[in-house]
């Protein structure tokens, strides 16, 4: 018996790790497309990006780890063809691997540039990326960010840190209010201004281009700035190019059912953020594209693989988080750009504040929390059990009581 | 028998390892996790070390325990 698991991520290395941890003890192929050990993405805008930690410390797995789990890495060729019905994957260098159960762990990839790949415009999604723009981010550069969505703004605030000016550039005027509404999002963009980061948001790009050293981006309002180095974070697409010819249903992302197997094919598993399954909370089609979704998922792929006579469904609350300045942004549930119902605590100045979200039938839908991580999990808790969000709003009153009275303001 | 262990400085307060073994873990009103038991059983152990790779910054650790 073999699983192969394509993608040496965080979905695909905690799949293999939690198949260990299911008692499989068979042989298990993890097909990473990059020569570099499995490493993990989030440090990429923040930690590896400040230069405050360095890339042995984010490694997800380490080669004496891998000996040690009995997992067989395949690294630095990439998928490029599957045979589901022979049950074979084709790898760029031209070897074939067999496999008896298949997990499809490809992830995304950054969203490429409208305006062309000039000299020191940035894209941001491996470790390369990672270390070529850390390079570049010499203090009193002027940085031109865009994109301000959650990628957007943590280069930005380590940019900041690292003493660069730092311009965020957006089309919308509220550039996270799709996600937590306008109230909350508005709180979010307020953020940078108190950081010393000018923001230009309502206003997209027309063109990025070279001038001297550096590049001129110029502004669909007729502004034009000055920009020593340019970062493009404005989403992802999945890596699902690979399956094309495969039969299997692709739709942006590999289609899944509620235990996560690809549609019609029973040995082929979806993990991370290259799947779309079918959730059951929700009752439709989901693709998520956070940390915690890769590593829930994984250990409910790995189950059901070990388990095929009683599969688990895959039924997540969700969660993310960003960490930008002295802001510890967490979201579970899937506030979808309403408007929240309850705000505990005041925002602003990085105090700590929660927003609920609610749902028709008035239970908890969505949380955000900033700098309140126990009111997360509280509200998590309430997510999972479909409290009421009158009930949630009630506990963190008093938790923020408790809060006030222990450190006065 | 095992034993789990924190690393109280590397804690964010991300609180995935609440999600599934919120009887060996809590997070208290500074946001750093608060083990509430150290012996992980045989029968826990999974589940637990499953929690302990739900960590994005690899905080908690589970190992065998010394036999002395």
């Amino acid at each position: 018996m073999t699983v192969v698991i394509v993608g040496a991520s965080i979905a695909g290395v905690r799949t293999a790790q939690a198949l260990r941890g299911a008692g499989y003890d068979d042989r298990v192929v993890l097909v990473g497309a990059e020569p570099e050990l499995p490493y993990d993405k989030p440090p990429l805008s923040k930690a590896l990006l400040a230069g405050s930690t360095d890339v042995d410390r984010v490694r997800l797995l380490t080669a004496p780890d891998a000996v040690a789990a009995g997992i067989e890495l395949r690294l630095g060729s990439a998928a490029v063809a599957l045979d589901p019905a022979a049950r074979v994957v084709t790898l760029a260098d031209g070897a074939r691997i067999s496999y008896n159960q298949l997990v499809v762990a490809t992830g995304v990839a950054a969203r490429p540039s409208q305006w062309g790949d000039p000299p020191g415009l940035h894209l941001l999604r491996s470790m390369d990326d990672c270390l070529r723009l850390r390079a570049a981010l010499v203090p009193g550069t002027h940085l031109v960010v865009v994109g301000g969505g959650f990628i957007g703004a943590e280069v930005a605030a380590t940019a900041r840190g690292l003493g660069l000016d730092v311009t965020v550039v957006d089309p919308l005027p509220v550039p996270t209010g799709r996600i937590v509404g306008h109230k909350v999002g508005t709180h979010l963009t307020a953020m940078h201004a108190e950081h010393g980061v000018t923001t230009r948001f309502g206003t997209g790009v027309e063109a990025v281009e070279p001038a001297g050293n550096g590049l001129r981006v110029r502004l669909t309002d007729g502004s034009v700035l000055d920009a020593g180095c340019v970062v493009v974070g404005i989403g992802a697409v999945p890596n699902d190019g690979w399956l094309g010819s495969s039969g299997l249903l692709v739709r942006d992302g590999l289609v899944c059912d509620e235990f996560c197997r690809a549609v019609h094919r029973d040995d082929v598993y979806g993990v991370g953020d290259i799947a779309r399954w079918y959730h059951p909370r929700h009752r439709e089609h989901r693709r998520v594209e956070h940390w915690t979704n890769a590593v829930e998922q994984a250990a409910v792929v790995a189950h059901n693989i070990t388990h095929g006579d009683a599969p688990r469904p895959y039924a997540p609350v969700e969660y993310v988080w960003s960490d930008q300045y002295d802001w510890k942004i967490q979201i579970c549930g899937h506030p979808a750009g309403d408007e929240p119902a309850v705000v505990v605590g005041e925002p602003g100045r990085a105090r700590p504040f929660a927003a609920l979200y609610a749902s028709h039938d008035e239970t908890l839908a969505a949380a955000v929390t900033v700098n309140w991580p126990r009111a997360q999990v509280a509200c998590r808790r309430g997510l999972r059990t479909d409290t009421p969000v009158a009930h949630v709003a009630t506990q963190l009153a008093e938790m923020h009581r408790r809060l006030v009275e222990r450190t006065p303001a | 028998m095992a034993v789990v262990r924190a690393d109280l400085g590397a804690c964010q307060g991300y609180a995935n390892c609440m999600t599934d073994a919120a009887d060996y873990f809590d997070i208290d009103d500074d946001g750093v996790v608060v083990v509430l038991r150290s012996t992980v059983t045989d029968e826990h152990r999974a589940r637990v070390e499953e929690a302990v790779r739900s960590c994005p910054v690899n905080a908690l650790v589970v190992e065998d325990k010394d036999p002395s």
